[in-house]
């Protein structure tokens, strides 16, 4: 069964679109990341997903509708966002027996161990925790959950490397197991590449490219080019040009340039692209007056001439 | 790392297998007052500190009291009463009003709190529904805190009939006058129907409507509570000169007094008539009823569509 499915999901807020007939599908078992510019829709997606707002369209995750079934679904569904902050005035032992008096699938123990490994003391407000401390609560919390899906939106926003790198750490070896569906948005790209299984782009409330990433390492492929063979890499169609250490970097989609490794080596170093290079292409060759870009489906005009 | 993902998923599934712990809509509305109490000390605190505040008076005033039983003897029976039960009133009085006012700013900002500080998503993402967390807010003023008045107001007064009647023993009086004119089990069960009966069903629709406002406005609940009420009145004056508006808000404030008892008496007499009967049967009880429960419902449906503010 899809974790999350959605079809044709759309939400406006008066004139403006926020969604724009949205098409996917998560399997369980995932770690999807949903990325996308500032106000492109990632946050009323989340919303909807999680049934916090009414939306147009069809939508289930865990096979229930977000919105009219929202009182059921959240007992299988976890949220850790910047937004959604643990109140100030609560104690850590207060927030520790709340969630341990209303939701079912909490193990309190499992909590307690994970909490022991931080430095953060029980009788202390929200509001006299550092906010490195707040977030490490606030997952310790979430991880004692047996929850199917857990959502993350910009979770280490504003935090320090040491404490995002715990956070993924923790996440994936304390946490992640094949049963659970983990979808994350963050604007941190490269830290999470290698936490990812599948990536998604979402820009001006549509999907605009989505792979897994075993496919983004086989099929996109970056080459530094030699200058002498500038001219002759471009002729190959990239999907976009860069300019770095005093080289132009070129980015190939193998499969639609119908091109294989072995060709592009000869024009440079090559090495997988990161998610942050893939997505400046994606959206530089997505203009938002052509509309004809539907989920899972690249864009097609990759051969648009690279500056 | 495979070890380790290998005894996560066992223990997923030994948790998966053993039976789901379910957990009880009363357990849901335990926790979530307690969160009120967490959050709101005031509601516990601000008539506690009225009853010491009191009690401390009172402490001063024993000084006098020999000398007042002394002069009392020279009064009628209904006059001795009326002496000896006043500070108890007072003692009553001062904490209900202190509930009062504490239930009023309560109200106003129990579902602004919330979307202020932003954490309004922190308890939607936990298994409480909207109707739970309203109805645990609707409860503080209707329930906690007449409970909480009643009860500090009980052992205030139990504390200074304790403390006259150590006095008086002790500048070798009689005490007899002091327990036979304050009929202590009475006074105190008339008290706690004063507090069901007006204070949380006679009130009702006032909260419900405060509970709204603070569910709905971005800022100023306060004055997104009195305006409206203040316009409604002024327009009826205006177009109909009628006071229609004006005389309802004032007979739901007011007029409480008159439906739970006999017209002409005090709410703390012991000699009151209690109507239980009149009460209950009284058409504008259930109006306001019925009306604060549409307040409610918008509030649950507004905490719903609701965000940070």
């Amino acid at each position: 069964m899809a974790c999350i499915e959605a079809r044709g999901l759309r939400k406006t807020f008066g004139p403006t679109v926020a969604l724009d007939g949205i098409n996917l599908r998560v399997e369980e078992g995932r770690i999807l990341g949903l990325i996308g510019p500032n106000g492109a829709g990632k946050t009323t997606a989340l919303n909807a997903i999680l049934g916090l707002t009414p939306y147009q369209g069809e939508l289930r995750v865990l096979g229930r509708d977000p919105w009219t079934e929202r009182d059921r679904l959240v007992q299988d569904v976890c949220f850790i966002s910047d937004v959604a902050v643990l109140p100030r005035w609560i104690r850590v032992s207060q927030v520790l027996d709340y969630v341990a008096g209303v939701h079912p699938r909490f193990d309190r123990a499992k909590a307690d161990s994970f909490l022991a490994k931080t430095t953060i003391n029980r009788a202390r407000k929200v509001r006299e925790l550092s906010k490195g401390m707040v977030t490490q609560l606030h997952l310790a919390l979430v991880m004692a959950i047996d929850a199917r899906l857990l959502v993350l939106d910009e979770p280490t926003l504003g935090l320090d490397i040491l404490y995002r790198k715990q956070f993924y750490d923790s996440l994936l070896n304390d946490y992640f197991d094949r049963s659970r569906t983990i979808l994350v948005t963050t604007h941190q790209v490269e830290e999470i590449q290698h936490v990812l299984t599948d990536v998604m782009f979402i820009d001006r409330g549509r999907i605009v490219f989505e792979c897994s990433m075993e496919e983004l390492e086989s099929r996109y492929l970056e080459v530094v080019v030699h200058p002498e063979q500038l001219a002759a890499a471009r002729a190959l169609k990239p999907m976009h040009e860069r300019q770095g250490f005093g080289r132009s970097i070129l980015l190939f989609d193998l499969k639609l340039a119908h091109l294989n490794r072995k060709q592009l080596v000869a024009f440079g170093e090559v090495h997988t692209p990161n998610i942050a290079d893939l997505f400046v292409a994606v959206l530089a060759d997505t203009p938002g007056d052509k509309s004809g870009h539907q989920a899972g489906q690249v864009p097609a005009n990759h051969e648009g001439a690279p500056r | 790392m495979n070890t380790q993902s290998n005894a996560m998923s066992e223990s997923h599934l030994e948790s998966q297998v053993a039976a789901p712990v379910v957990i009880s809509g009363t357990r849901r509305m335990y926790w979530s007052l307690r969160r009120e109490l967490w959050e709101y000390r005031s509601i516990y605190i601000a008539p506690l500190a009225a009853a010491s505040l009191f009690l401390f008076g009172f402490l001063i005033s024993t000084i006098h009291l020999p000398a007042k039983m002394r002069s009392l003897s020279a009064l009628d029976s209904a006059q001795q009463r009326e002496a000896i039960v006043m500070p108890y009133d007072m003692a009553a009085g001062l904490i209900m009003l202190t509930a009062l006012i504490v239930g009023v700013f309560y109200t106003l900002d129990a579902l602004h709190g919330e979307r202020r500080d932003r954490s309004i998503l922190f308890w939607k993402s936990l298994p409480v529904s909207d109707l739970t967390t309203v109805l645990s807010k609707a409860s503080i003023p209707l329930l906690v805190l007449p409970l909480l008045a009643f009860t500090f107001t009980v052992a205030l007064q139990f504390i200074m009939l304790l403390l006259s009647t150590a006095v008086l023993l002790g500048s070798g009086l009689h005490v007899a006058t002091l327990w036979t004119r304050l009929s202590f089990v009475q006074m105190s069960l008339l008290l706690l129907y004063h507090l069901l009966t007006v204070h949380s069903l006679w009130y009702a629709p006032f909260y419900g409507w405060l509970l709204l406002v603070s569910g709905w406005a971005r800022r100023a609940a306060f004055l997104w509570a009195a305006l409206p009420l203040l316009a409604i009145a002024i327009v009826e004056k205006i177009a109909f000169n009628t006071s229609y508006f004006t005389a309802m808000l004032q007979h739901r404030l007011g007029g409480a007094a008159e439906a739970v008892v006999a017209p002409g008496t005090l709410p703390m007499d012991p000699m009151t008539h209690v109507t239980p009967g009149h009460f209950l049967s009284n058409p504008g009880l259930w109006l306001g009823l019925a009306i604060f429960a549409a307040f409610l419902a918008a509030a649950v449906r507004l905490r719903r569509y609701q965000g940070p503010i």
